[in-house]
């Protein structure tokens, strides 16, 4: 069990000594008795803390090579940027809900001092603070154990990260953060609203559209939906220098799994056309020789 | 060796994701399979290789599901736990291996070579072979990918399993039918037809849901449509979109830039529509025709209705 990590449902330090309703919007505080534990109450919090969690990926463009026998990433002449995920959903999400109800946003990141650009970029959309957790990452677990570390030791009211990284595409990291510190996880969300100091989500499942509520604290993946791309402006590029980037000692969380080898996808054997006058012919392919109808 | 197929249910029915990363373990080693709530009898595993299905509890969330599959696997021995790279199996593997202390595999596409696993990853772009490095192991496979093993015909015992699995601490406030109508769900779909900017406005893509209904396809979009909103998002498909990997493909209108390449280019048989003869997706296409939507498109719906 985890006793200090997230906020929710507990008067804690920092809520104590600095009441939710320093914007002067009024009713700050919702006293709604807990049905366990009748002297802690819960706040409509106004400031709201969330860790956003980003991943350095290379560019979407990017022509995918390898090198060291197949065995790494050529990061030769690549360009990198934020993961698009945790930047254009998750990062600027939070950074909505904050800018409406007060409150930081803290992003984080695992990775040695070339992710330093990056979180330079996020700060520069508008994150209030930039942690990262100094270690060469090999895998999903590895990630998630630094970060849900990192997480232990702060008061988030909730951790966001990007549905999946466009490199590894594991979708792995946000569940296992969840697990480490015993409290749901939204994963793929297509929004993220508060209403009544519990957090409002939608998502889409095989079984169809789910809109689902969650009083305490959690972690979500976000999808497509959630919030659009921000261009940072000069004035963000500029503030960004000044804001603070911790560095901090990772744990030495070991991976779970090796990369042995990596391989390109065999080339297409070339198109066959069909004349536009007669697209019954490309049916009769379809059906007689790729046999896919 | 001994494995848990977690399994998820429609109607008491395992889902066709679920089945296929039942049939993977199952040809692993002795595969368990782990159900949570009602089956309609054997719900179609004994079929797939699978001889015995722990039932849990029903309506739990990603949390509960968790202890239910790691506790089944601390029950039966097992080392590996399969599921299907689906959206509950996002939710839940993750917490798995970390109850288990176990390394994740995730979005296998093919059955292993030995103790070599492949999946997907920069987006489609290449392929990796990976290895576990704990002794325990979860596994996901890419939903349309391993393909469905032959249907033997055999019944599953199904055993009642209890275990503590905490409270639920998320609420379902509403829920709606998915938002593909009666079609598959785009990463699971074998058939999707998509459309990009060629379409010209969003008024004219009723000649791209009459041809998804001719072949049977689930609809899609390319980034820009989207981002522009003639569709919605959820149909979008690409880098930043939805991956899939259908058994047909049919793009028409898009040019066929590099991200969205990298979100298709798992599927089986590519048709690229389009009247740009140097439109970069003939590359990727196994076939194509060369021509102005607005023609083509209603008379391939024809062709299609004809078979």
């Amino acid at each position: 069990m985890v006793s200090c990590f997230f906020k929710g449902g507990k008067v804690t330090a920092r809520n104590a000594c600095m009441p939710p309703f320093r914007n002067g919007s009024g009713s700050g505080i919702n006293f709604a008795a807990s049905k366990d534990d009748f002297y802690s109450f819960t706040f409509t919090v106004q400031g709201m803390e969330f860790l956003v969690c980003i991943s350095k990926a290379p560019d979407t463009t990017t022509r995918i090579a390898f090198t060291d026998g197949d065995t790494r990433f050529n990061e030769e002449g690549v360009q990198f940027i934020v993961n698009p995920y945790d930047e254009w959903y998750a990062l600027v999400r939070a950074l909505e809900i904050v800018e409406a109800q007060g409150g930081k946003v803290v992003i984080a990141a695992v990775g040695g001092a070339d992710c330093d650009p990056i979180l330079r970029k996020a700060l520069a959309i508008g994150a209030h603070e930039a942690v990262r957790i100094d270690a060469e990452p090999q895998d999903a677990m590895q990630v998630a154990a630094e970060i849900a570390a990192y997480a232990k030791g702060q008061s988030f009211d909730a951790i966001l990260c990007g549905k999946e990284t466009i490199d590894h595409n594991s979708s792995a990291v946000p569940a296992m953060i969840a697990e480490h510190l015993d409290v749901p996880c939204i994963a793929l969300a297509t929004s993220l609203d508060y209403a009544d100091g519990k957090a409002v989500m939608t998502r889409e499942t095989a079984l169809g559209i789910e809109k689902i509520s969650v009083g305490g604290s959690f972690v979500l993946s976000a999808a497509k939906g959630m919030a659009e791309q921000r261009i940072p402006n000069m004035r963000g590029i500029m503030a960004a220098r000044t804001k603070p980037l911790q560095v901090v000692a990772a744990q030495g969380a070991a991976p779970g799994t090796r990369i042995e080898r990596f391989a390109l996808p065999a080339e297409k054997a070339g198109v066959k056309l069909v004349d536009a006058e007669n697209p019954a012919e490309l049916v009769r392919l379809l059906r007689e020789e790729a046999k896919v109808i | 060796m001994k494995c848990i197929a977690f399994i998820q249910t429609k109607g008491g029915q395992a889902t066709k994701a679920s089945l296929e990363a039942a049939g993977f373990a199952a040809g692993i080693g002795e595969a368990v399979a782990v159900v949570s709530g009602d089956l309609d009898g054997d719900g179609g595993l004994g079929s797939v290789g699978i001889q015995r299905v722990l039932q849990g509890a029903g309506d739990l969330d990603d949390s509960q599901l968790g202890r239910l599959v790691s506790a089944a696997a601390e029950h039966e021995g097992a080392s590996l736990v399969v599921c299907a790279q689906d959206h509950l199996g996002k939710s839940i593997a993750g917490r798995v291996a970390v109850r288990m202390n176990a390394g994740l595999i995730a979005g296998v596409t093919v059955a292993p070579d030995g103790d070599n696993y492949t999946r997907n990853v920069f987006s489609g772009k290449a392929t990796a072979q990976v290895k576990g490095a704990t002794d325990n192991l979860v596994i996901t496979t890419t939903p349309n990918a391993i393909g469905m093993p032959a249907a033997s015909g055999a019944t599953a015992s199904i055993e009642a399993f209890d275990t503590e699995l905490g409270e639920r601490k998320v609420d379902i406030l509403e829920a709606a039918s998915p938002s593909t109508g009666g079609r598959a769900p785009l990463p699971e779909a074998e058939l999707v037809v998509s459309a990009g900017r060629g379409m010209k406005g969003p008024e004219n893509w009723g000649l791209i849901e009459d041809l998804a209904d001719a072949v049977g396809a689930t609809t899609a979009c390319s980034r820009p449509v989207s981002d522009i909103g003639w569709r919605p998002h959820h149909e979008h498909v690409g880098q930043t979109g939805i991956a899939i990997r259908p058994n047909l493909y049919i793009a028409v209108g898009i040019s066929g830039a590099i991200q969205h390449l990298a979100g298709v280019n798992g599927s089986k048989v590519i048709v690229v529509i389009n009247k740009d003869p140097e439109a970069p997706f003939f590359k990727a296409a196994d076939y194509g025709i060369v021509g102005d939507a607005f023609d083509v498109v209603p008379k391939l719906t024809e062709a299609f209705k004809a078979l």
